[in-house]
C-alpha cells in the first residue's frame, strides 16, 4: 500500500482523505507495518464505500482488512436511513453472520491428555463438517420459519442447549425483524439439510488452551484462567446465507440503476434504507443472523453431548458468541447527537466497550468479549471492546488473521498430509475428510494474527485479554 | 475449451475460455468444480437439466454458476460435463455428475456464491471467448 496517499492521524490511525465521489474520509486502524503490507485495492474499495450514499463519519478498515468483494474484509461502514442511506449486500457478503462462540469447559490441560485422541475422534463423528455432509435434524416448512425468527433461542426451545446460553449471545440469541418472507425458498431449500452442520473452508471446530492471560480482572470475570480448556466453533448461515446473498447482490446490482445509485464496483451492490428491496434484504440478512445464531446453538448441544460421553465432569458453559458479517441497526453517537445507524461489519466483530447498555450484567463493566478466530497451528485470542470504541468505529474491531497467500499457491506449498503431521508432532489433532482442504487452509497460508491483535489493542479498539492456543481441531 | 483457476487473496477465481461463449461458460463450469475438488474425479453419470435468463451476459454467467452452486448443494453432488446453448439472455444446459464421495473427490471447500469481483465475459480480438469470476469459498 502507497502510504502517501494517507495522512497519519495517530499512531494507529491511517486516514484517507475524501477527493472525488468520496463523501466521507477512509479510516485504517494498523501499524504501519500492516497497512504497508495492504494491498492498493484495500483503499480503492474503502474510496468506494466511501462514496455510498448516507455513509456517515468514515469508511472504515480494521487491522486484519484485505482485499474483498465491494468492501474491504475487515469493513466497517454506518449509514443513516434519514440521510438517504443505503444497506448493501455486498457489504454484509454471503456468509452472513458467520461468527465465532466459545465455551468454557471447566477443565485443565491434564484432565484432557489422556483422552484427547477420543475427543477428537468422537467430535469429527458427531459434528457434520466438509463438502456435502448433512445434520440430522430435518426442518418442515413451519419449523423452518420458526427458526428464521427465533435464532438460538428457538433451539434452546427445541433442547439444544439451556436459557442461560441466551444471555451469552450478540442480541441475547435473536434479532429482531427477521422475515421468513423475504427468504428465497430455494434458500430455505439449500438449509433443509445443513441445520446443526459446520461448513468448509475456514470453518472449524477446536479444542484450545489458555496460554496466557493479559489482563486478570477480565479474564476472571471472563471465567477464564491460563491452562483452561475451551472449545471455540467457528461458522455461519451455511447454505441459506450463502443463497440470500446472491439473491440479493444480484436484485441490488439491477435495482441500483433504478434507484440513481451509482455503483463505482457492482459488488457494493445496495438499496435505499427507505425502499421496499432495502428493507427485504434486511428481513432477510436478519433471518439468517437467527439461522446462524440457532446452527452454533446446535454445534453448541453436539458438543456438550460429546463431553458428557467422554468427560462427564465437564461442564460447558458459554464465553461468548460473536458475529462478523452482519449489517446491525444500533445506536451512536454521530455529528454530536444519539442517531440509529445501520453498520456493516464485513470480516470485522462488534466491540462494545465497558459500560454499555447492549451487554450482559456479567460483562457489562469488563466490555464485550471479541472473538478472534485462529488457523489450525496458530494462536486464537480473545479480546474485550475498549473504552471509547464506540467514537472510533462504531464500536467494532478485528475479526481474523486473513490470508496471507491464495488456496491456489497454499496448494503448491503444501500437501494435506503432511501439515496434518507436522501439527501433530506439536501436539495439535487435525481431523478432516479432506486432506486438499487442509493445504489450502495450513496455518501460514493465514497472517500472523498477533500482530493484527496487537494493532487493535493499541488503536483503542479492544484490549488484549488472552491468548489460546489449539490442541484439537475439526475441519470441514 | 479450456478452464483454468486464478488467485484472489481469500477466495478462488474462475476461468473458462472457448471457441463460443457456450464453450467459455462450460470451461468457467470446470473450473468451479477445480475450486472444490479434481475435476477428472468426478464421474458425469447424472445429468441435472439447468435453464437460466438474464439481461446481459455478464448477469448469466453469474446466474449459471450460481445456478451450479446451488444444483451442488441440494443435491449434494459435483460436476465433471457441461452442454449448453445460449439464445440471446436464455441459457438451457445439462451438467453431469456423480453425489459427492468425500473419501474419493477430497473436496476442499465448499463454494458459496459466485461474485462480481473479476467478472469479466467478451470475445477477444482473436476470436476468442473468456468467462471469469471470482468465486467466494
Amino acid at each position: 500500500m502507497d502510504l502517501n496517499r494517507f495522512r497519519q492521524r495517530a499512531p494507529f490511525e491511517w486516514e484517507l482523505p475524501a477527493s472525488g465521489r468520496m463523501r466521507v474520509p477512509g479510516v485504517i486502524f494498523a501499524s504501519r507495518e500492516l497497512v504497508l503490507d495492504m494491498d492498493d485495492k484495500v483503499a480503492e474499495q474503502l474510496a468506494n464505500v466511501a462514496s455510498l450514499p448516507g455513509i456517515v463519519d468514515a469508511a472504515y478498515a480494521m487491522p486484519d482488512a484485505h482485499w474483498g468483494y465491494g468492501f474491504p474484509i475487515g469493513g466497517v461502514a454506518a449509514f443513516d436511513a434519514e440521510a438517504g442511506g443505503v444497506v448493501s449486500a455486498g457489504g454484509v457478503g454471503f456468509d452472513i453472520s458467520c461468527g465465532v462462540r466459545t465455551l468454557r469447559t471447566g477443565l485443565k490441560r491434564p484432565d484432557i491428555e489422556a483422552v484427547k485422541n477420543a475427543l477428537a475422534d468422537r467430535l469429527f463423528a458427531r459434528i457434520p463438517a466438509g463438502v456435502g455432509s448433512t445434520g440430522a435434524l430435518r426442518l418442515s416448512a413451519s419449523a423452518m420459519d420458526a427458526m428464521l425468527r427465533g435464532g438460538a433461542r428457538w433451539a434452546v426451545k427445541e433442547g439444544y442447549g439451556s436459557e442461560t446460553d441466551l444471555l451469552f449471545i450478540e442480541e441475547y440469541g435473536c434479532v429482531a425483524g427477521a422475515d421468513p418472507a423475504a427468504v428465497s425458498e430455494q434458500a430455505k431449500k439449500r438449509q433443509r439439510d445443513e441445520m446443526g452442520t459446520l461448513g468448509s473452508g475456514n470453518h472449524y471446530l477446536e479444542l484450545q488452551v489458555v496460554e496466557q492471560v493479559f489482563d486478570d480482572a477480565v479474564a476472571r470475570g471472563y471465567g477464564i484462567a491460563e491452562g483452561d480448556v475451551l472449545v471455540t466453533i467457528h461458522c455461519g448461515s451455511r447454505g441459506l446465507g450463502h443463497q440470500i446473498g446472491t439473491d440479493f447482490l444480484r436484485e441490488m446490482v439491477l435495482g441500483a440503476r433504478e434507484a440513481g445509485i451509482v455503483l463505482p464496483d457492482r459488488e457494493l451492490a445496495c438499496a435505499p434504507l427507505n425502499s421496499s428491496l432495502g428493507q427485504r434484504y434486511l428481513g432477510a440478512m436478519r433471518a439468517a443472523i437467527n439461522c446462524a445464531l440457532a446452527n452454533r446453538q446446535i454445534l453448541t448441544q453436539l458438543t456438550r453431548e460429546v463431553f458428557a460421553e467422554i468427560l462427564p465432569g465437564a461442564r460447558l458453559g458459554l464465553l461468548y458468541d460473536v458475529s462478523h458479517n452482519t449489517c446491525k441497526e444500533e445506536t451512536h453517537l454521530a455529528g454530536g447527537r444519539r442517531r440509529r445507524l445501520f453498520v456493516h461489519r464485513k470480516g470485522a466483530t462488534r466491540a462494545f466497550g465497558p459500560g454499555h447498555a447492549e451487554l450482559p450484567a456479567e460483562y457489562r463493566e469488563l466490555g464485550q468479549p471479541v472473538l478472534i478466530g485462529g488457523s489450525m497451528g496458530t494462536a486464537s485470542w480473545i479480546l474485550a471492546g475498549a473504552a471509547g470504541t464506540e467514537e472510533r468505529a462504531f464500536g467494532s474491531a478485528c475479526h481474523g488473521a486473513g490470508r496471507a497467500m491464495s488456496r491456489n499457491e497454499a496448494l503448491r506449498r503444501w500437501q494435506g498430509r503432511s501439515v496434518v503431521d507436522e501439527l501433530a508432532a506439536r501436539g495439535i489433532l487435525i481431523r478432516s475428510p479432506s486432506f486438499r482442504g487442509v493445504a489450502e487452509e495450513a496455518p501460514l497460508a493465514y497472517k500472523d494474527v498477533g500482530a493484527v491483535v496487537e494493532a487493535a489493542d493499541r488503536a483503542g479498539l479492544a484490549r488484549k485479554v488472552a491468548r489460546v492456543a489449539p490442541l484439537v481441531c475439526v475441519k470441514g | 475449451m479450456k478452464w483454468e483457476t486464478f488467485a484472489h487473496q481469500a477466495d478462488v477465481g474462475v476461468r473458462g475460455l472457448g471457441a463460443s461463449v457456450e464453450e467459455a461458460f462450460a470451461g468457467a463450469a470446470t473450473a468451479l468444480t477445480a475450486a472444490i475438488c479434481d475435476p477428472a474425479t468426478v464421474a458425469p453419470r447424472t445429468p441435472v437439466a439447468i435453464a437460466c435468463e438474464a439481461p446481459e451476459l455478464e448477469l448469466l454467467l453469474l446466474d449459471w454458476l450460481n445456478a451450479l452452486i446451488y444444483e451442488m448443494a441440494v443435491r449434494r453432488m459435483l460436476f465433471s460435463r457441461f452442454e449448453l446453448a445460449i439464445a440471446g439472455t436464455q441459457l438451457t444446459a445439462t451438467a453431469w455428475g456423480e453425489p459427492v464421495d468425500t473419501a474419493r473427490h477430497q473436496p476442499a471447500a465448499e463454494t458459496k456464491g459466485a461474485s462480481f469481483c473479476e467478472l469479466k465475459v467478451g470475445c477477444n480480438d482473436d476470436g476468442r471467448w473468456l468467462a471469469q469470476c471470482v468465486v467466494d469459498v
